[in-house]
């Protein structure tokens, strides 16, 4: 038999013809219950490409009183996927699913219990809340968490019958349970519904059931360890004390191996740690923190991807954490490029002048990969270390006039769009590297590039010997230039004039012209207007400007 | 809080789909099609189009895709995804497109249990093989009786380990597993070195055993003011992760690692250390390029542990620039061939003795290009397997094992040292 089914498993998949919803038809009815079998699998398979089988409901149906059980789990899956479109059959269903919620086995109690919870029909709400209130009370804890579910899926459909029907208080009180699952999945759901309810009462943490959930936290799995900690963090601790007290209990979380329960873990820490008072509590909470928020980064890609975003929350917090830990966050050849990027945003907030000199190092290795983009954001981040730290700038410097010596263009683009930076930040200190840039004119063609080399050569013109040549030089293209380029133009120009009144007097005076009279853009129109009556009027007034 | 969950192969057809919430059409399979797999430049994990977010893993040859319409934990979702891929690999082997589209109807049954309403449930794989299984049951009587059994199990505080294990021959394998990852500059410096430790325990032990591992942690030992011990013979353990079954409250109290092990292989304990690190391998490489033609490469590799050990399975990947004509190299041990598919010389030792160096000299020939880019040097890798020898100098102390039956048990202990991303700038 298993032969059979795996030398045709791949027929499942195979294209459909026309008809062969008839054969599914001929094989659903047949008196052999392997074909039935076969014919279901064909029928799920169909619908998981996504071809339409909601003909053979009826069919299909009929199949569901068996023993078999795998044949039982299909059926269901069917029933779920279009109970929808065939409400009224569904209820033919219902008795199956009543009668199943009694039987024996309790793994299909529960079966029973969550398949019904997932039909979305109006009218089996009648039907599923006797079955419901029987499994919330069952003995077996197996059954009582999936019903546990079962009563959010309800709220979901209709909340007043839950109210009403008293399964909240039900499921309250099974956060008492004594099966830590069990607690886990009511507490699951009683968030569930505490969202989406309109008085906001269903789930209020207090301190009863929060010792409860702490309890439970040893023993349930880890998702019901997530479940637990996302709800603990709505709570509000009445003092330090208590919050401390929390801390402690939650600290040993930090430990497991699913990153998951490790970083809701670290929010609880975080959230309460507002509340607490005692500063070498908090000071021995952050140490405890660093080294699992590091682990973290050595895990598949999309987790640490999850995990950069959430450290640089953090970091923004708590700038204190991951202070002496720089090095972990050095990005390695192979890393996807969301994951370098994350880890590059979280060097620049890492650095301070104890790490400047390997930041520096590591961002210079970067700067020659051959992702454009990372290499852009290296580049923009020494520029950003530089107006950062003071001490560092002079360094900073130095790498950013290596890099453009490589001439590779997108690099000395970035460069120079960064040194103007540095220049607004620090004017006068590094004027001696200005005719490198001059050098590099030519490589120029991106119009922030452009404009940034133009802002230069007008606010240091006394400097630049022959400022006025380099600016004619652009003059010559200003009309095809972006309107940014434009109007650093327009402004260097007026510049250049105040500082070297007798050469450039020619220079301004055909740009303004051609400003007003040919330029589309009213900007660059008005701008050019501003500063032919400023100049025009009061040379002095304009120098001040 | 997962509103959809579906597997694809490479080409974009689903080959699994399960809808957990009604907020979601069935359709809304395509648009992930068309957004991810068809669009090359993807940037990030996880892409939001209007209210949906979808979260994608590759594995082999398939998208595992979680959909979520509300706010919901993102490293939960990601690390449900790696659940799945690891329990689709403890039931099929390999998990790839052909194990799913020929036991698609176990990947439901699985589905449906390990995601009720969008939550993860009991995910163990032990744990779900005892009532999901690759052949249909037939005798139900025995389901019946079983399922008592079965469910207590699945719901309770040793969800991972049956109560009724019986071996002949009681035996625990330990396996210490290092990966060192190396960060060398070009100028000869360790920029970051860190071992990421990984402990796989195979327990073949009957009953329900209470068992205690200990390590020369050195916080453990210092807390111990009669212990002589220097502090050379211990290791500093920066951060580790245990298991769910590893009571994590006595750790954090005592430092006293004591679990009830599930049965077979497990992975009891991940731990990263960064202090005192024992590099395996010293790689001095010379790379010199003459003009634009040649490039002449010398590579020297040292072994740093005892000449009684030897690392097997050495490889290293020395990357040639992109516009490589041909290469000539001689090494003095193993073989060294040019790969140009991956613009690199792979140079392969089997059998590396323990303080012994080699060397490798070479030469590539480039052609002449017309676009001056400097070569991006990627850095060289390497991969090794040393047995025996734990760069961290990490010891099992003992593993002690207490069983009501108080049977005697054998213990085997293993190390191994490989390599993570080993990786020489140059």
């Amino acid at each position: 038999m298993a032969d059979f089914i795996k030398q045709n498993a791949g027929r499942f998949f195979a294209n459909n013809k026309k008809g062969e919803n008839a054969e599914l038809l001929a094989d659903l009815n047949s008196e052999y219950r392997d074909r039935r079998k076969d014919a279901v699998k064909r029928v799920i398979a169909n619908m998981t490409v996504g071809k339409d089988v909601s003909s053979l409901f009826p069919q299909v149906v009929k199949n569901m009183q068996t023993e078999d059980l795998e044949m039982k789990k299909l059926v269901y899956l069917y029933l779920m996927n279009y109970a929808k479109s065939n409400p009224d059959l569904v209820i033919l269903a219902v008795n199956t699913f009543v009668k199943d919620t009694d039987h024996i086995n309790p793994l299909i109690r529960a079966l029973a219990i969550r398949t019904m919870g997932c039909i979305r029909v109006d009218k089996i709400l009648d039907h599923i809340c006797e079955p419901l209130r029987k499994c919330l009370e069952d003995d077996n804890p197996y059954v009582r968490k999936t019903a546990a579910i079962g009563v959010a899926k309800l709220w979901d459909l209709d909340q007043e019958r839950a109210l009403e029907n008293g399964f909240v208080t039900i499921l309250q009180d099974l956060v008492s349970d004594s099966n830590p699952m069990v607690v886990a999945n009511a507490v699951t759901a009683l968030a569930e519904m505490q969202e989406s309810s309109a008085s906001k009462d269903v789930f209020v943490v207090n301190v009863a059931i929060m010792n409860k959930m702490l309890a439970a936290l040893n023993e349930c799995t880890e998702w019901g360890q997530i479940a637990i900690l996302t709800s603990l963090a709505d709570y509000r601790p009445l003092d330090s004390k208590e919050a401390e007290n929390v801390c402690e209990r939650v600290i040993p979380r930090l430990q497991h191996a699913n990153g998951s329960v490790v970083l809701s873990a670290i929010r609880v820490i975080m959230i309460f740690m507002r509340y607490i008072r005692n500063e070498d509590f908090i000071k021995s909470l952050i140490k405890k923190m660093s080294p699992p928020l590091v682990t973290l980064l050595a895990s598949a890609p999309e987790v640490q991807y999850v995990s950069l975003r959430n450290i640089n929350l953090i970091l923004q917090k708590r700038p204190d954490i991951l202070q002496n830990d720089v090095r972990v966050f050095f990005c390695k050849y192979n890393d996807p490029p969301y994951v370098k990027r994350e880890k590059l945003e979280i060097m620049i907030k890492l650095c301070n002048d104890k790490n400047i000199e390997q930041i520096l190092s590591e961002l210079k290795e970067y700067a020659s990969e051959v992702d454009v983009e990372f290499v852009r954001k290296a580049v923009r981040a020494i520029g950003r270390c530089a107006i950062m730290i003071d001490e560092a700038s002079e360094r900073c410097v130095n790498v950013l006039l290596d890099l453009i010596n490589t001439k590779v263009n997108y690099v000395v683009q970035e460069a120079i769009i960064v040194i103007k930076d540095i220049f607004r930040k620090y004017p006068k200190r590094y004027e001696a590297i200005i005719p490198t840039l001059c050098q590099n004119l030519d490589s120029l063609d991106e119009p922030e590039a452009k404009g940034s080399l133009i802002w230069i050569i007008g606010e240091y013109a006394e400097r630049i010997e022959n400022a006025d040549e380099l600016i004619e030089n652009f003059l010559e293209t200003f009309l095809e230039e972006n309107s940014q380029v434009q109007l650093q133009l327009l402004t260097a120009t007026v510049k250049l004039f105040l500082k070297k009144p007798a050469q450039s007097q020619e220079i301004v005076h055909r740009v303004l012209q051609t400003a007003t009279n040919e330029i589309d853009n009213p900007d660059t129109r008005d701008r050019a207007y501003v500063y032919w009556r400023l100049l025009s009027t009061d040379p002095q007034a304009a120098k001040a400007v | 809080m997962i509103s959809a969950f579906f597997i694809y192969n490479q080409k974009g057809e689903v080959l699994i789909s399960r809808l957990y919430r009604q907020d979601l059409k069935r359709s809304i399979a395509d648009i992930f099609r068309i957004q991810v797999i068809s669009n090359t430049d993807v940037r990030s994990p996880i892409i939001t189009l209007g209210s949906t977010s979808f979260f994608h893993v590759r594995h082999e040859n398939l998208y595992i895709v979680a959909l979520t319409k509300w706010n919901a934990n993102a490293a939960l979702i990601f690390e449900f995804c790696y659940r799945v891929i690891t329990v689709g690999r403890s039931y099929f082997g390999k998990f790839d497109e052909e194990a799913v589209k020929a036991n698609f109807v176990l990947i439901y049954e699985l589905l449906d249990e390990v995601l009720d309403f969008g939550y993860p449930q009991n995910s163990e794989a032990d744990t779900l093989k005892m009532y999901i299984t690759t052949e249909s049951v037939k005798s139900e009587r025995a389901v019946m009786e079983d399922s008592a059994k079965i469910t207590i199990q699945a719901t309770g505080a040793t969800s991972w380990r049956r109560s009724d294990v019986k071996y002949r021959k009681n035996e625990a394998f330990i396996d210490v597993i290092e990966s060192v990852n190396l960060l060398l500059s070009a100028q000869g410096n360790v920029l970051r070195a860190d071992v990421a430790g990984q402990i796989m325990m195979r327990a073949y032990l009957s009953g329900t055993p209470e068992c205690k591992f200990g390590l020369n942690d050195k916080v453990l030992l210092e807390k111990d003011p009669s212990n002589r011990r220097k502090t050379s013979n211990t290791v500093e353990i920066d951060d580790c992760q245990f298991h769910q079954c590893v009571k994590l409250g006595k750790f954090d109290s005592d430092r006293t690692i004591s679990f009830i092990p599930p049965d077979g292989e497990f992975e009891l304990m991940r731990y990263r250390t960064s202090d005192n690190i024992n590099l395996p391998f010293k790689v001095h490489p010379v790379v010199i390029e003459i003009g634009k033609s040649k490039i002449e490469y010398r590579i020297l590799v040292k072994a740093n542990f005892s000449s009684k050990l030897y690392a097997n399975n050495v490889v290293l990947n020395i990357p040639t620039p992109l516009n490589t004509a041909g290469v000539t190299c001689t090494a003095s041990s193993g073989k060294a061939k040019y790969v140009p598919a991956e613009n690199s010389i792979v140079w392969k030792i089997p059998r590396f003795q323990g303080q012994s160096e080699f060397t490798l000299t070479g030469e590539a020939n480039l052609t002449a290009m017309t676009h001056k880019k400097a070569w991006s040097r990627p850095p060289i890798s390497m991969d090794f397997q040393v047995l025996m020898f734990t760069s961290s100098g990490l010891l099992v102390r003992f593993l002690k094992v207490f069983e009501k039956n108080n049977y005697q048990s054998v213990k085997w202990v293993r190390y191994m040292t490989k390599a993570g991303n080993y990786q020489i700038r140059f």
